[in-house]
């Protein structure tokens, strides 16, 4: 039996024990302890305007060569998709060689479309959403996959054994087979260009302003602005992977 | 209990150490949880530093025109200034040493990425001046007629 003196002796020990085990054990540095509470000025966004983009595929074409994502062969980091909405309700889309070479013939799905048949058309740039949640990640069995603290989704080519899970788990299709190294590919945000303070080679390549890259944990930033200001949707929200790719003027037929 | 009964638990135990001792040695020493937590944060932290060491390969317009002011000049005076010089012009890499000399990318396809004229309504490409392939001039590269540095002006000068 123990009186109140020795019970309350022993809570405070206890107590002790507690708060101070975890700190005499390891002491973290500065940037572990940041790490551990999961603190990052940086979180890479990007916004899409579909009313600016022309499809001419230079997005395409700079990504396969500043990547080294073989040139000739139907892989590719990012494409852009061809929308042709007719009045009967057919919907037409396509996407030649994921749009490398651009949209160079009216012809659609084999279909010789007539200007006035035509009630909206547009073209719909397509790339790695970088999600919050990212199921891709998640299905990793090895590890070889996964998210920096700044939002980018990255593999980890000594380490992907190829399985292929990711691929599947991916909604929006944007992983492949690197034909070359045989491992899981997929768009890295151009991680090495952002961390020089250049822009994504796909933003570069752009003419019209269509891609723009961003940090959204600033809110001085032009592309946070837009996002956080105007009406900008994204793709397939009911997945709830919180994608961080944002579209304006995203249209219901896009997919 | 009689020792057969223990032994295959000994040879499980065995097994599961041999495994351990092999993963210390077979793991990276920066394999683990990092910032995005276990779900999303698990792997090797020495591959992101490989990922930033990537090289760049498209320089963008102001590492060109250090050398080629003339011709960044009167490609900004013109309507093509939005166009990268290496949309054209193929990646920089290390120009002018590696490679030496840039290849010049004058097929008629690569014009007709934005001027194949494509009649369509909400899309910025509708409003672009375009020509129907199969009739302006087929056989003949554009830049015969039409500099591309500057497309203003009708022809060369």
């Amino acid at each position: 039996m123990t009186d109140r003196r020795e019970f309350l002796k022993t809570l405070l020990r206890g107590t002790l024990l507690a708060a101070t085990s975890a700190g005499v054990i390891k002491f973290m540095k500065p940037s572990e302890v940041r790490a551990q509470i999961e603190q990052s000025n940086v979180r890479w966004g990007f916004l899409v305007d579909t009313y600016k983009c022309v499809g001419c595929g230079f997005c395409v074409k700079a990504c396969k060569l500043e990547n080294e994502v073989p040139y000739d062969v139907p892989v590719t980091r990012t494409w852009v998709e061809r929308y042709v909405i007719l009045k009967d309700g057919r919907v037409l889309a396509d996407t030649p060689m994921g749009a490398r070479d651009g949209f160079i013939s009216a012809e659609v799905q084999e279909t010789i479309v007539k200007p006035d048949e035509i009630t909206k058309a547009f073209f719909v740039p397509k790339l790695c959403n970088q999600c919050d949640k990212p199921p891709c990640v998640q299905v990793c069995p090895v590890g070889a996959t996964y998210q920096r603290a700044d939002g980018v989704v990255l593999v980890d080519r000594s380490w992907c054994i190829g399985c292929g899970y990711c691929i599947m788990a991916c909604p929006y299709g944007v992983r492949f087979f690197h034909p070359v190294y045989r491992t899981a590919e997929k768009c890295t945000f151009c991680i090495h260009r952002l961390v020089k303070g250049m822009k994504t080679a796909c933003v570069d390549a752009c003419p019209f302003g269509a891609r723009q890259v961003g940090n959204l944990k600033d809110i001085n930033d032009p592309v946070t602005k837009v996002i956080l200001t105007e009406r900008v949707g994204v793709l397939k929200d009911e997945y709830g992977t919180k994608p961080q790719v944002y579209y304006l003027g995203l249209d219901e037929t896009v997919r | 209990m009689r020792s057969h009964v223990w032994r295959p638990l000994f040879v499980a135990l065995a097994v599961v150490g041999l495994i351990l001792i092999a993963r210390a040695f077979v793991v990276p020493p920066d394999f683990g949880v990092y910032e995005r937590g276990f779900m999303y944060g698990y792997h090797r932290r020495s591959n992101e530093k490989e990922w930033e060491q990537f090289k760049v390969k498209y320089r963008g317009k102001q590492y060109c025109m250090d050398c080629h002011p003339d011709k960044y000049e009167s490609n900004m005076s013109s309507k093509h200034k939005v166009i990268q010089c290496e949309n054209c012009h193929g990646p920089a890499i290390d120009h002018p040493e590696d490679p030496p000399k840039l290849t010049v990318d004058r097929s008629r396809k690569l014009c007709l990425r934005c001027h194949t004229k494509l009649p369509y309504p909400s899309s910025l490409r509708g409003k672009l001046k375009g020509i129907n392939p199969e009739e302006h001039n087929p056989d003949m590269e554009c830049s015969t007629c039409h500099n591309p540095h500057k497309p203003d002006m009708e022809g060369w000068s």
